[in-house]
């Protein structure tokens, strides 16, 4: 089978993403006749240009106002391989659905339009994308039709782009000029840019590497659940980390309890190993071991063990209209773990897009601003910091029923 | 893990996530090949046995193999099976021209007595992100108000592994553990699991059909893949898209995003 990959594509809004993304389907073949033939009927209803942007772009508003709503997934196949286009928007409005669109990716395609270069949401993903942790990135500077194909314009945003994403810990796999509605550098090589020599956005995107197996990280199993089968009692889950093994001690965090694993089970029988992704049941060996474990345990490797603690250091973004208020009670998710907490301090706030520091000390947090805080939970819960075990160390915040932050922990 | 390791797990921990939040649940069986996918997948999240019931919207109009292997594996599965049915609207006749009216009356509608019945909190729904460009926008864990509508103008986020476990009163919550699979996914492991399947799929007289619903909106496709080989290598060729039978999605452009606006599948 071949491998597959996800990545999305984001940028300021009208960089072109919607319509490149249009264009890679076109020039891969990905269209069918039928959508085909719907892009150009309702192209023909609006203007009579061939309108890629249709093909992402499915809801009435997103037609008629021409601007990309929400992200979308979208799939293509090359010779090497299938792949997940997430399409994110570009408004600042519509922050949270390019977020939600990033936390699914592995690698990211950031576009900047050439006659306008950088501007306040290039900025602001590239930020996102460096907090989130996605580090495989290609750059594109579309439109490049639009400034004559400018070798000169190409090498000074080029210069931009690749000193802003240095800031951020970011460094682009390749930068390459194209221009999307005609399909300049996209699949085909272009005739107008005879002073590039470097790959095609196509070729570029072949040299991704699919996110690397976390089974060779340290076992990290938070039980999501409790079943009993035939007198039995059963830990399910999903694996977030490393090798669960028939036989092998764990220790339940954030309880602090050690048990030994009897055996894995599925629902074809039983497994002696269970890696990072799986979903299984985990049946102990010594029954008494199972009071208190219930969802929000998580079953670790005795060494190296997660922090356990009720205050975290952590850099969250804000997404919702009403601000955060310094010391409001609010959920924090963390795995499968769900506990009270208060935001005891608001170190920093910081503008996402420039990352200048507004405010020290601050008492709110407002939509799309970064902050730098200091969170108290009720009860102890488990973490480990987002740069050894990805999985641990991000949580999202909720205020009632809705999700209003994600955030990592350092 | 492969693939398929890979979307069985993840869909396997979207169905435990929602019998966890969500105890007044309900899997959506239209007995099509993504929602008995789907139902193969509940019973391996719950090890064989599962703790809710099946709802079946019946708009009388569906293929006689579909009820009939409904019967057959419903019984074999031990699933509790919950019938629902507009039956007031199939009483008044309906007419299967106005494709937004039909599909509104017989199964949102339909869909929505059951609810109101039962007081399901939560359905499961096999709906996957390849096939119309307005799925492609869902979330997998979608409220859906009182009168059902879908507000996909501000869609909650979404992050990582953190679905919505709460829902507001008078809402249910729309769950779709089979959002990122693809068809030729679906083919891929319904082979390799060996997931029994009805099989108006497989080409009879050079037609089969690619995608199943109402006999009176489901056209065949020109095929001659016979069996599930025959059908990945089928679509590992084709450039023409699933739904390219349904009559629903053909109206005017907007008629799938109108739908689903009001409650639809």
């Amino acid at each position: 089978m071949r491998e597959d990959l996800k990545f999305v594509a984001v940028g300021h809004v009208d960089h072109g993403k919607s319509t490149l993304i249009g264009r890679l389907l076109y020039d891969t073949n990905s269209l069918p006749p039928d959508k085909m033939e719907e892009v150009r009927q309702m192209s023909e209803e609006s203007e009579g240009v061939l309108e890629f942007a249709f093909v992402m772009d499915h809801l009435e508003e997103e037609r008629k106002n021409r601007v990309t709503i929400d992200t979308a997934q979208i799939f293509f196949r090359t010779a090497k391989r299938e792949y997940v286009i997430i399409d994110a928007p570009g408004h600042k409005q519509f922050l949270k659905n390019m977020i939600t669109g990033a936390t699914l990716a592995e690698a990211a395609l950031l576009l900047v339009a050439a006659e306008e270069g950088l501007q306040e949401q290039t900025h602001r993903h590239a930020y996102i994308l460096s907090l989130l942790g996605i580090e495989q990135l290609l750059v594109v500077i579309n439109k490049m039709d639009l400034v004559d194909y400018s070798r000169e314009r190409f090498e000074q945003i080029k210069k931009d782009i690749t000193h802003r994403l240095g800031e951020f810990g970011l460094t682009p796999l390749l930068v390459i000029p194209i221009a999307a509605k005609p399909g300049d550098n996209v699949a085909r090589r272009s005739e107008k840019m005879p002073w590039y020599a470097g790959k095609t956005l196509l070729e570029g995107l072949d040299m991704l590497q699919p996110a690397p197996s976390k089974e060779e990280g340290p076992l990290r199993f938070p039980v999501q659940d409790v079943y009993e089968r035939e007198g039995e009692k059963i830990l399910v889950g999903k694996m977030s980390s490393g090798i669960l093994t028939r036989g092998q001690e764990v220790m339940f965090h954030p309880l602090g309890k050690r048990a030994t694993v009897d055996y894995i089970k599925v629902f074809e029988g039983k497994r002696e190993q269970a890696e990072a992704g799986r979903s299984i049941g985990l049946v102990l060996k010594d029954k008494s071991a199972l009071q208190g474990l219930k969802r929000g345990q998580i079953a670790c490797a005795v060494s190296p063990s997660p922090k356990v603690s009720n205050t975290i250091t952590a850099t969250i973004f804000w997404m919702n209209g009403e601000p955060l208020r310094k010391n409001e009670k609010l959920y924090l998710k963390c795995a499968t773990q769900q506990v009270l907490c208060k935001v005891k301090k608001i170190r920093e706030r910081l503008n996402s897009s420039t990352l200048e520091i507004l405010e020290e000390d601050a008492d709110l947090l407002h939509e799309t601003e970064v902050g730098k805080l200091t969170i108290k939970t009720e009860e102890s819960i488990c973490m480990d910091p987002f740069e050894q075990v990805e999985e641990m160390g991000r949580f999202v915040l909720m205020r009632d029923t809705d999700t209003v932050a994600g955030g990592v922990v350092h | 893990m492969d693939k398929l390791d890979e979307l069985e797990s993840q869909s396997i921990y979207i169905i435990r996530e929602a019998y966890y939040h969500y105890k007044k649940l309900a899997v959506l069986w239209s007995i099509g090949k993504d929602s008995t996918t789907l139902v193969w997948l509940v019973r391996k999240a719950f090890f064989g046995e599962v703790p809710f019931p099946a709802l079946h919207i019946d708009t009388s109009y569906k293929f006689p193999e579909m009820y009939k292997f409904r019967d057959a594996y419903s019984k074999k599965w031990g699933l509790e099976l919950v019938m629902a049915q507009n039956k007031e609207a199939l009483a008044g006749g309906m007419n299967c021209v106005k494709k937004l009216e039909c599909c509104t009356a017989l199964k949102t509608e339909a869909l929505k007595m059951a609810i109101a019945e039962h007081g399901f909190e939560a359905l499961l729904l096999g709906i996957r992100r390849d096939e119309h460009g307005i799925r492609a926008k869902e979330r997998y864990f979608s409220p859906r108000d009182e009168d059902f509508k879908w507000n996909y103008q501000d869609q909650p986020p979404e992050l990582w592994d953190q679905y919505k476990s709460q829902a507001e009163e008078k809402t249910h919550i729309r769950v779709h553990p089979l959002l990122g699979w693809t068809e030729v996914d679906i083919w891929r492991y319904l082979k390799r699991e060996q997931v029994p399947i009805t099989d108006l799929y497989f080409a009879k007289d050079g037609k089969r059909y690619r995608s199943i619903g109402c006999t009176t909106c489901c056209n065949p496709i020109e095929s001659n893949a016979a069996s599930i080989d025959d059908i990945i290598y089928e679509l590992e060729t084709t450039t023409t898209s699933e739904r390219a039978g349904r009559a629903q999605d053909k109206e005017d452009t907007y008629t799938m995003q109108k739908l689903r606006a009001l409650g639809y599948m």
